[in-house]
């Protein structure tokens, strides 16, 4: 009974390496779940990340971004489900999978009270560097991030897009061949923003795999080369950046009254897709484009309505998400 | 079935943990160096833990030896009774077990300090050996609280305290020392870990400080009413107390060197087991 059982269990491990190894996928799971007492938190994803690109899991807040990623790093384990990261399999050998990648967390996962040098070097002798070597490796990480003038402050006295930087060259210190980055940029000023993603991409021209979580479809677009969108546990859409953005409606106007006969009136001649009596405004379907706004202009002038104010709205994961799954996200 | 590994890297799965296990020693050093560059950067710690002890040394010798000593009775051996002389060799023991709990406390606050650390969740998915993080505290905290002990002996010299032991009571004495680091350090790795909050960590040892008073450590149970004498003449501080006491300054140590070894051989095999557990716990996301 028990050898077959486990015959059966050694079958299901094989097919599952047969099936992560024929995608060529460095990142590889199947039905993943997960639950924290009787919430789920993640209810069946299937993610398939080809050797060196990028896959953004885009979602909002509480989506299971940040699950998905404590299982595939062997952080946390599945509650069901097959993972395979460069071929190893976290449940039988965790310490395999934690030699092939790195992860940076959402919260800086420094040392606060060592230098930027020192936790570099940290890094450097976990991962059995030659003293030499680690300390070649760490110089060159303090300059590609800029950090060299900051390399012997404590890293608890860095700014925040310091810790973000200390913590993503931390990562690299052993060249992991995959890379999971839960939210890199959240909570970055734009420059910092834009440096994070130079560096990203540097990574992956270098043949890096990355999986990066996101809440800002702009980065996904910007970076990725397939995008999965999580939405309550489940991956709701997939697609490249331009399948998914052919998906959301091409965004909206909106127009604003000073009180409610002019709402009425010009709800009368023109085509809202949503009206707030309240708040006396309309929506309309339309992007910013100066015909569509020269037209809309010109019959609200025909129909002698006064507006208040005139709002364009590009898409966001607002949309996305009221696109892909019926209800407000984000 | 064959334990050759199916995942198409060809690795054998049962080197690799081999290997890993051949790691630990080298990982617990790299940790042990994290540690010790801790406190040494920041050494409030270290100074608020070796100065409590120190300040209670002071206040009993001086401010109520004279008294006490007095008081210590003809029950004690020869030379241990009358005045301040009398009571700081009386005193010394406890106040060296008093050096050990204090860093113990010391060591609580800086494991759950450190749990609080991003770098923890780092080091659970790097291949780095798990135990590498607590033996690295463990063997830390050890060096911490054997140089408060120093200290503390070596004041207690200075302010009267004349131990007439040869090298290998001094040895045993060393012994028994390291025996109850070893107990109370794991034990509160243990309050460390288990700790909500730096606080809670901070608090909850205080107990190891007070069970010395509740003990032999400052004065003789006999003169306790009936009570707190039993608690205190079964309180694991006691027999550590009389077995150092005994090697120190040749009062009586009959059992308590054995009850001291299973007492502190409990602790430690309980509250390593306690922590490893603690540690390894799947933690909450």
């Amino acid at each position: 009974m028990n050898t077959e059982l486990s015959a059966a269990g050694e079958a299901a491990t094989a097919a599952a390496s047969t099936a992560a190894a024929s995608t060529g996928a460095a990142i590889w799971a199947r039905g993943l779940r997960k639950s924290f007492g009787d919430k789920t938190v993640l209810d069946g994803i299937d993610l398939a990340v080809p050797q060196g690109t990028i896959l953004a899991l885009l979602g909002p807040n509480g989506a299971g971004k940040t699950t998905a990623v404590h299982l595939l790093t062997t952080y946390l384990r599945p509650d069901a489900g097959d993972i395979r990261i460069a071929g190893q399999d976290p449940a039988r050998n965790p310490q395999a999978v934690r030699r092939a990648i790195g992860v940076t967390g959402q919260f800086s996962a420094i040392d606060g009270y060592l230098t930027g040098r020192e936790n570099l070097m940290l890094m450097a002798d976990l991962h059995l560097l030659p003293k030499k070597a680690g300390r070649r490796r760490a110089e060159e990480l303090l300059e590609r991030f800029e950090l060299t003038e900051a390399g012997d402050k404590a890293a608890s006295t860095y700014s925040g897009g310091m810790k973000r930087k200390l913590d993503l060259a931390m990562t690299l210190v052993g060249n992991p061949k995959v890379i999971f980055l839960d939210e890199p940029t959240t909570g970055l000023d734009p420059r910092s923003r834009r440096t994070m993603w130079e560096i990203i991409r540097g990574l992956v021209a270098e043949g890096t795999t990355i999986l990066l979580t996101t809440q800002y479809l702009d980065e996904a677009d910007q970076l990725a080369h397939r995008v999965a969108v999580l939405d309550g546990g489940r991956i709701v859409a997939e697609g490249t950046p331009a399948e998914l953005k052919a998906r959301i409606p091409g965004g909206h106007i909106e127009l604003a009254f000073a009180d409610r006969a002019g709402l009425d009136a010009a709800a009368m001649v023109l085509a809202p897709t949503d009206r707030d009596d309240d708040a006396l405004t309309l929506q309309l379907a339309g992007d910013g484009r100066v015909s569509t706004l020269r037209t809309l202009l010109r019959q609200l002038d025909d129909a002698s309505v006064e507006v208040e104010a005139l709002t364009v709205h590009t898409p966001d994961l607002d949309d996305v998400f009221l696109a892909l799954t019926g209800k407000k996200g984000a | 079935m064959s334990t050759m590994t199916m995942d198409g890297t060809g690795l054998d799965t049962s080197l690799n943990a081999g290997d890993t296990r051949s790691h630990a020693l080298v990982h617990a050093r790299i940790m042990l160096r994290r540690n010790l560059r801790h406190m040494r950067r920041y050494p409030s710690l270290t100074l608020m833990i070796t100065l409590m002890p120190l300040v209670f040394l002071l206040l009993f010798v001086y401010i109520f030896g004279g008294t006490l000593g007095s008081g210590l009775g003809s029950g004690m051996p020869a030379g241990l009774h009358g005045g301040r002389a009398a009571y700081a060799d009386y005193v010394a023991p406890a106040i060296i077990l008093m050096a050990v709990a204090a860093a113990a406390q010391g060591t609580a606050i800086a494991v759950a300090q450190d749990m609080t650390e991003g770098i923890i969740a780092r080091f659970r998915t790097m291949a780095v050996a798990r135990s590498s993080v607590l033996t690295g505290h463990v063997v830390g905290a050890t060096i911490q609280t054997l140089i408060g002990v120093v200290v503390v002996t070596a004041a207690a010299l200075a302010v009267g305290f004349r131990p007439h032991a040869n090298a290998a009571e001094w040895l045993a004495a060393f012994g028994v020392v390291l025996l109850l680091t070893f107990a109370v350090t794991w034990l509160c790795v243990g309050l460390g870990l288990s700790a909500k909050s730096v606080e809670t960590a901070s608090n909850s040892p205080m107990f190891l400080i007070l069970l010395p008073f509740l003990g032999s450590g400052f004065v003789p149970t006999s003169s306790l009413p009936a009570g707190i004498r039993w608690f205190a003449e079964y309180e694991p501080f006691t027999p550590v107390n009389e077995t150092l006491r005994g090697l120190l300054t040749g009062t009586r140590i009959g059992d308590n060197l054995v009850i001291t070894i299973a007492w502190c051989a409990g602790v430690a095999v309980l509250s390593y087991a306690w922590s490893r557990r603690r540690y390894e716990r799947e933690p909450r996301a």
